[in-house]
């Protein structure tokens, strides 16, 4: 008598289950938009360690022609070599101190290179010069394509947190997902990084 | 039981989904053809040449270019413009993302060639603003800029080459269409089985609640909006190719 009731109940568990799994009502949500999170992450570390990797060539390239801008290219050598240094930990995103040390100094090196970039302007030999005009190119580039990526981070981000404190998705992390935290997200805004457009 | 059903009903179908954000951004043109001239820059016979040209190249080599000229972007940076408008309609192939954008602000005098991430590795940034600095502006800065923008054409196409021809030749349209229809079905089919082996339920009670189910959930999964709706009468379209910032600007 028992296990006559108790069969079609599970199955019928069973069933409301699958529905639920496969008619999006949100239990997967919060695993989805944190692997949209993370995936939206390294293209955001992938890209600013390209601009990392491009500054020693363009910082020998100045050196040679403008001799007068020791100060500014310091500068940009310094902050390099601090973004390059500071461990990234794994908890990056759920850890707010270390994402605003990373923020800030990547920060550091957009405005020590925007005004590398600036003073450049001042030297036609260099402004000539075919691998200065390279490198510019795939700076310019490489800082485009950090905005977007940081864009698309924001998105991934707003969307996970949103989920995380929004029924259904509250729901489902308290009853599933009771580690998924809130991730941080950049507040330093975009213009404050940007590098000055060249004109030709 | 009724109260599942309603939760499920309510949370499933009629909770709005966020997937759309708001922007200052001006609105995107839409994509008539490989040659969207906005602005007006293109003599009509050269538009349409170069329609055909690009049309051909794309069916030749699953590659897509397109060029877009713009009357104004009101300000807007075109840097920021070009990743989004190129994904928005989706240009190059999916999972290739072997697309790109020939852009032209005509009030702002700006260029840009936007690449998509696929094709990033054969159409440098570097390459870009050379194609645009070298190529292209002498011709707009003379005012000829029907001249300069088959320059820029031409000068991309030979950079972008036919080198990813031979696996880029099945149609550009996405399938997802497709999957979610067998989804759906399988999803009908296997509800069904389940409610009809439930014991005290008749295999037509267990049909019906299949068929709600498989109604419910497709109410669900047709969330997203697929398909492309910009598609103009040409036949061209985008294949849901990305785009990740990746290109260079100039202007004259």
């Amino acid at each position: 008598m028992q296990n006559r009731i108790r069969l079609p109940n599970f199955r019928f568990l069973i069933v409301i289950w699958t529905v639920l799994l496969l008619s999006g009502c949100g239990i997967n949500n919060i695993p989805t938009y944190k692997q949209q999170v993370n995936a939206a992450w390294s293209q955001v570390e992938n890209e600013y360690q390209r601009r990392a990797d491009l500054i020693p060539n363009l910082v020998a390239t100045v050196k040679g022609y403008a001799t007068h801008e020791q100060k500014v290219l310091t500068e940009v050598t310094d902050a390099r070599a601090k973004v390059t240094q500071t461990r990234i930990p794994a908890d990056i995103l759920t850890n707010p101190v270390a994402f605003k040390a990373f923020e800030k100094n990547q920060a550091t090196l957009s405005g020590a290179l925007s005004r590398l970039m600036a003073v450049t302007e001042n030297y036609p030999d260099l402004k000539a010069n075919q691998n200065f005009l390279t490198l510019q190119a795939q700076i310019e580039g490489t800082e485009n394509r950090i905005a977007v990526a940081r864009r698309d981070y924001i998105l991934a981000v707003q969307r996970y947190n949103t989920e995380l404190v929004t029924i259904p998705g509250r729901w489902w992390r308290s009853l599933m997902y009771p580690d998924a935290k809130v991730m941080q997200n950049f507040t330093i805004t975009e213009e404050a990084m940007k590098v000055p457009k060249v004109q030709f | 039981m009724k109260l599942v059903f309603l939760a499920v009903l309510v949370t499933g179908v009629v909770l709005p989904r966020m997937d759309a954000f708001a922007s200052t951004m001006p609105p995107f043109p839409r994509l008539t053809g490989p040659v969207v001239d906005d602005a007006g820059l293109l003599p009509a016979a050269t538009r349409q040449n170069l329609s055909e040209e690009l049309a051909r190249y794309a069916a030749q080599t699953g590659n897509q270019l397109v060029v877009v000229t713009l009357p104004t972007l009101k300000g807007y940076p075109i840097d920021s413009y070009g990743y989004q408008l190129g994904r928005h309609w989706g240009i190059g192939q999916k999972g290739k993302n072997n697309g790109v954008l020939l852009i032209i602000d005509r009030a702002e005098h700006q260029i840009r060639i936007e690449v998509g991430y696929g094709m990033e590795g054969t159409l440098t940034d570097a390459q870009s603003s050379e194609i645009i600095r070298n190529v292209m502006v002498p011709y707009f800065k003379a005012k000829e800029d029907s001249a300069g923008i088959l320059a820029g054409v031409h000068a991309i196409l030979s950079v972008m080459g036919g080198a990813q021809s031979m696996q880029g030749k099945t149609a550009p349209h996405p399938q997802r269409a497709h999957v979610n229809g067998l989804t759906l079905l399988l999803m009908f089919f296997a509800i069904t089985i389940l409610f009809s082996g439930m014991r005290g339920r008749s295999a037509g009670q267990g049909f019906f609640m299949g068929i709600l189910f498989g109604l419910l959930s497709g109410g669900g999964l047709g969330g997203g909006g697929w398909g492309n709706d910009d598609e103009g009468g040409s036949g061209f379209s985008g294949g849901g190719g990305s785009f990740g910032g990746g290109g260079a600007s100039g202007g004259w």
